[in-house]
């Protein structure tokens, strides 16, 4: 099991704020993109990229490494924040996000970034393009216990689970038993439009995936060590695949931006990145 | 005459001429492709025997995945199949794919890049008794609008085999069309095909052509037998197969354009976004001469048999005559 000690945890603390303050300062300068879900989902990245993934930022291509595949790509600050802040590249770079001739494309691209998995955007196929790279290994004989550890993790969003396609993936997982595959749900509970549950109701949200035969765990999305210890209890999952459904709090950590929908697919202005900024520094001292 | 370098099957004049599903030389393309590169995977959505992918999956059963009916997921999961380093071939029917998933294909196919290889099957009327909702007659349109796709549509059996087999290495994406019938057998194994290159399958005996006839997929039948007849008439022309789409040879027609300096394209599409229309971009960018465009005019198909709907929809020998002739007075 992947010890997760207290001063680790305070690290990752730290770090999940600092990419926090990376994902505020890139979406004000950019102008546009989606706050609520990256900085919701920042202790989820935060704790794969710094703890769980097998990955290598100097080898960004090496062959063993995990797999994670982003699905709703919108929350792509969070994801280029951490690349940036794992030292995949400079953390500078991240001011150039959504402009002309930049690497970080309002929505990830693939042949940009090479390390990124796969381009995103539109929703509700990010599941089905893991469950491929999930099936490719098994044809390779690469995931018996006794070759290799590789994972494909796919992140995804609650309101992607509208898309039909999300569902005929989710099929397809348990029918093949898929244990080299592990899901997280970003059960923020919102959309553009508005709550999820006013929208297109998910609940029974555990029940539905049980029911096509994958293991469901449920966890706070901003607490390391239960995190930590779900997808353990996944990767042990020997019967087929896990998904976690974590709640998260939209716009994590500025108390303007929680749990409000309007937060979804709009950027801070200058006025609101001042006061995001020093909410933020706050957390950091009392860490 | 036959271009005799091709030793395409002359026999098909005859009414014994032989007939064969496109759809068995892709299953067995497929199935020598498999044993050449084990790389290579096969993705089907409930439709195994009907796209012939069973060889396939009886002789490799671990490199076979059925997705059920599912055909959004199909290319999503052969997605991330190439991106470990798989060489995918999903098979549908067109209509469904790359009809009800063109999205899923831009994005995660075209957009990224990745060299899964998708099979429309049951295009165009011929589809016959089925009737419209599955006679698949936009799919051309739909992936030429795609970056990075490549675009192949065979004249028969033994030519969906050879372009099955050499687009295994290709690391790009790309679709290839193929009929439902079984269609007349024209070229043999000993044709050559090589991936971009249109060839000349008639030719007159001498002098130049008056009217170059670019055909893609079966209906080159038709278009052989109306330069047959045209022949007897005194209209000497020549028909060029274009198998490879898109990345289409310009070369080539730019080539029969000049010396003909009137065109008429033949596919069983759509005539917006279809094959004509390709060709007429390259044509009035390079060298324009008019152009008749035989193909299906902004309606959908219905049911019947193959012959009765070719000629319903004005896309039998006898239209292509006709459409010979309305060029030659175009001619400038």
């Amino acid at each position: 099991m992947a010890y997760l000690s207290n001063e680790k945890i305070l690290e990752l603390e730290k770090k999940a704020n600092d990419i926090r303050e990376s994902i505020v300062l890139m979406l004000t300068e950019a102008g546009s993109g989606h706050t609520a879900g990256a900085l919701g989902m920042a202790d989820i990245f935060t704790l794969l990229y710094f703890h769980i993934l097998n990955h290598d930022p100097k080898n960004p291509l090496w062959t063993e490494r995990d797999r994670l595949v982003l699905s709703n790509g919108h929350i792509c600050p969070v994801l280029y924040a951490t690349l940036a802040h794992a030292g995949y590249f400079p953390i500078e770079e991240l001011s150039t996000l959504r402009k002309f001739g930049s690497r970080l494309q309002g929505h990830p691209h693939r042949t940009y970034l090479p390390f990124v998995e796969t381009s995103s955007g539109p929703l509700g196929s990010g599941l089905s393009q893991a469950i491929g790279m999930a099936l490719a290994d098994r044809i390779d004989g690469s995931i018996s216990l006794t070759t290799s550890n590789r994972y494909i993790y796919c992140l995804m969003s609650d309101g992607e689970l509208d898309e039909g396609n999300s569902w005929e993936a989710i099929m397809l997982a348990g029918k093949n038993k898929l244990k080299n595959l592990i899901a997280i749900i970003d059960r923020n509970s919102i959309q553009i439009d508005g709550n999820t549950e006013d929208i297109m109701p998910l609940e029974p949200l555990t029940d539905k995936w049980r029911a096509f035969n994958w293991k469901v765990l449920q966890v706070s999305g901003h607490d390391f060590k239960k995190i930590n210890e779900k997808i353990e209890i996944a990767k042990e999952n020997e019967d087929g695949p896990t998904v976690i459904i974590a709640h998260t709090i939209p716009g994590k950590g500025v108390k303007e931006f929680e749990y409000d929908y309007k937060w979804h697919g709009k950027a801070p202005n200058q006025k609101e990145e001042k006061m995001a900024m020093k909410e933020l520094e706050e957390i950091n001292f009392t860490i | 005459m036959f271009n005799p370098k091709l030793k395409l099957n002359t026999k098909i004049f005859s009414n014994e001429v032989e007939k064969v599903s496109m759809r068995d030389g892709f299953g067995l393309g497929l199935l020598e492709a498999g044993g050449q590169n084990k790389n290579v995977v096969a993705l089907c959505a409930d439709l195994k025997e009907s796209t012939a992918m069973n060889l396939f999956a009886e002789k490799f059963p671990n490199r076979f995945i059925e997705v059920g009916v599912a055909e959004q997921n199909l290319v999503t999961v052969a997605s991330g199949m190439a991106s470990m380093g798989k060489i995918p071939f999903c098979a549908s029917y067109a209509i469904f794919s790359p009809g009800r998933n063109w999205e899923q294909i831009r994005t995660t196919i075209a957009y990224n890049n990745q060299p899964v290889k998708i099979i429309g099957s049951h295009v165009g009327v011929s589809v016959g008794a089925d009737g419209g909702s599955h006679q698949a007659l936009e799919d051309i349109a739909l992936m030429r609008v795609l970056p990075n796709m490549q675009i192949f549509s065979p004249c028969d059996a033994s030519e969906a085999k050879k372009i099955t087999k050499q687009i295994i290495e290709i690391g790009s994406p790309a679709y290839m069309r193929l009929n439902r019938e079984k269609t007349p057998v024209i070229t043999t194994e000993e044709t050559p095909f090589e991936i971009g290159k249109a060839q000349i399958f008639w030719l007159p005996e001498v002098g130049l052509a008056d009217v170059g006839i670019i055909t893609t997929g079966s209906l080159i039948c038709q278009a052989l037998i109306a330069a047959k007849e045209l022949e007897t008439l005194g209209v000497k022309t020549k028909v060029l197969n274009l198998a490879t789409i898109k990345i289409i040879d310009e070369d080539s027609i730019i080539k029969l354009a000049k010396e003909t300096r009137a065109i008429v394209t033949v596919e069983e599409h759509q005539i917006a976004g279809g094959m004509g229309g390709a060709v007429a971009e390259v044509l009035a960018q390079n060298y324009p001469v008019p152009i008749e465009f035989i193909g299906v005019k902004n309606s959908f198909g219905q049911s019947g048999t193959a012959s009765e709907l070719l000629k319903y929809y004005e896309m039998d020998k006898d239209s292509i005559k006709r459409a010979v002739q309305k060029v030659l007075k175009r001619k400038i």
